[in-house]
């Protein structure tokens, strides 16, 4: 049996099943919308999710609005 | 130039309000809101974090700005590299929707100095991207003409560090500033009276930018109208132009004809 991928999400290390996309990652986090997405400090468009593939070790960053000045 | 068409124009857009107004700090949704319809500001600032255990909070502020019927200007607030600030940018355009962008890249913590080595080159590359990019910066001439250089139709350099509220620290570099630039001039940060608003106007700044004076104040709502009646009586001063200040005194009530007339 092969070992799951390891990512990470906002830092946390999570391990999804091999071949998870970026859409199964941002499942897992269960955020409330709206978010943006970026992997490996690049951004990706919501539209790419389901085919952006993770890699293992790929640092994922999902950010929603909040206050600033 | 009546007040009522002197409108604030960036990157083409045009806005009844000279005044843009951080979200942070205050003491309570209500309030912000509350302060939002007062002071009637041309934007307001908002930013991207991580969701927390409590993700309603965002939720809640995202529908604070929806109701708030303003234009948003999200900023890239605690970036320090430029692709930091690059995807930051990125995220931020396609949750709020806005191609506009306060550009925020810090190079040092403490300070919250702008990266000023650095931000021409963040600027450039978010407006060949297509961003309307307003980059908070340092009065530095030479940096803010680089950056118009690289496409910038505003620039704005800070007047003190942020959340400091010391009003403007180098005044002669922000009116040699206003003097060297043609484009928009909007001081961010450092503001913490509407004197110090006012005072920014007069020299000629096209806006302001604040957050901490207004949040932080013992009653927002009012300090944020106080400072939108600050920036309006700075502009029109800047319009009506000063009188030159005079080393003696000149009688205003004319001298001809007083009476018990005696020469001291």
């Amino acid at each position: 049996m092969s070992k799951p991928l390891q990512v990470f999400i906002n830092q946390q290390a999570v391990e999804l099943p091999i071949g998870a996309s970026l859409a199964d990652a941002v499942q897992h986090a269960k955020l409330e919308p709206p978010f943006a997405a970026a992997v490996n400090l690049q951004f990706v468009p919501k539209q790419q999710y389901a085919q952006h593939a993770l890699q293992h070790g790929d640092k994922i960053e999902l950010i929603s609005p909040i206050t600033g000045g | 130039m009546s007040t009522s068409t002197d409108t604030l124009v960036l990157y083409g857009q045009h806005f009844s309000s000279r005044l843009l107004l951080g979200t942070s700090r205050y003491p309570s949704p209500q309030i912000l809101l509350d302060a939002i319809a007062l002071a009637q500001p041309a934007m307001l600032t908002a930013s991207l974090r991580r969701q927390t255990a409590s993700p309603e909070a965002s939720q809640s502020f995202w529908h604070l700005l929806r109701d708030a019927q303003v234009p948003v200007l999200p900023n890239t607030a605690g970036c320090h590299s430029i692709q930091e600030a690059v995807t930051t940018a990125e995220m931020a355009r396609e949750v709020f929707e806005t191609d506009w962008i306060k550009l925020e890249l810090i190079g040092d913590d403490y300070t919250l100095q702008p990266d000023t080595l650095n931000l021409p080159e963040a600027a450039s590359r978010l407006i060949k991207s297509g961003f309307k990019v307003l980059p908070y910066c340092t009065e530095d001439l030479v940096l803010c003409q680089r950056l118009v250089d690289v496409g910038c139709q505003a620039v704005m350099p800070w007047a003190a560090p942020i959340g400091t509220g010391k009003g403007p620290t180098n005044p002669h570099a922000l009116r040699t500033l206003r003097e060297r630039l043609n484009v928009p001039l909007i001081v961010d940060a450092g503001l913490g009276l509407p004197s110090h608003a006012c005072q920014v106007m007069e020299w000629g700044f096209d806006a302001v930018l604040l957050n901490t004076a207004v949040a932080l104040s013992q009653d927002p709502v009012r300090m944020a109208r106080a400072f939108a009646d600050a920036v309006n009586a700075g502009r029109a001063a800047f319009l009506a132009g000063a009188m030159q200040a005079q080393e003696s005194a000149q009688p205003s009530t004319p001298v001809m004809g007083t009476p018990f007339w005696h020469q001291a």
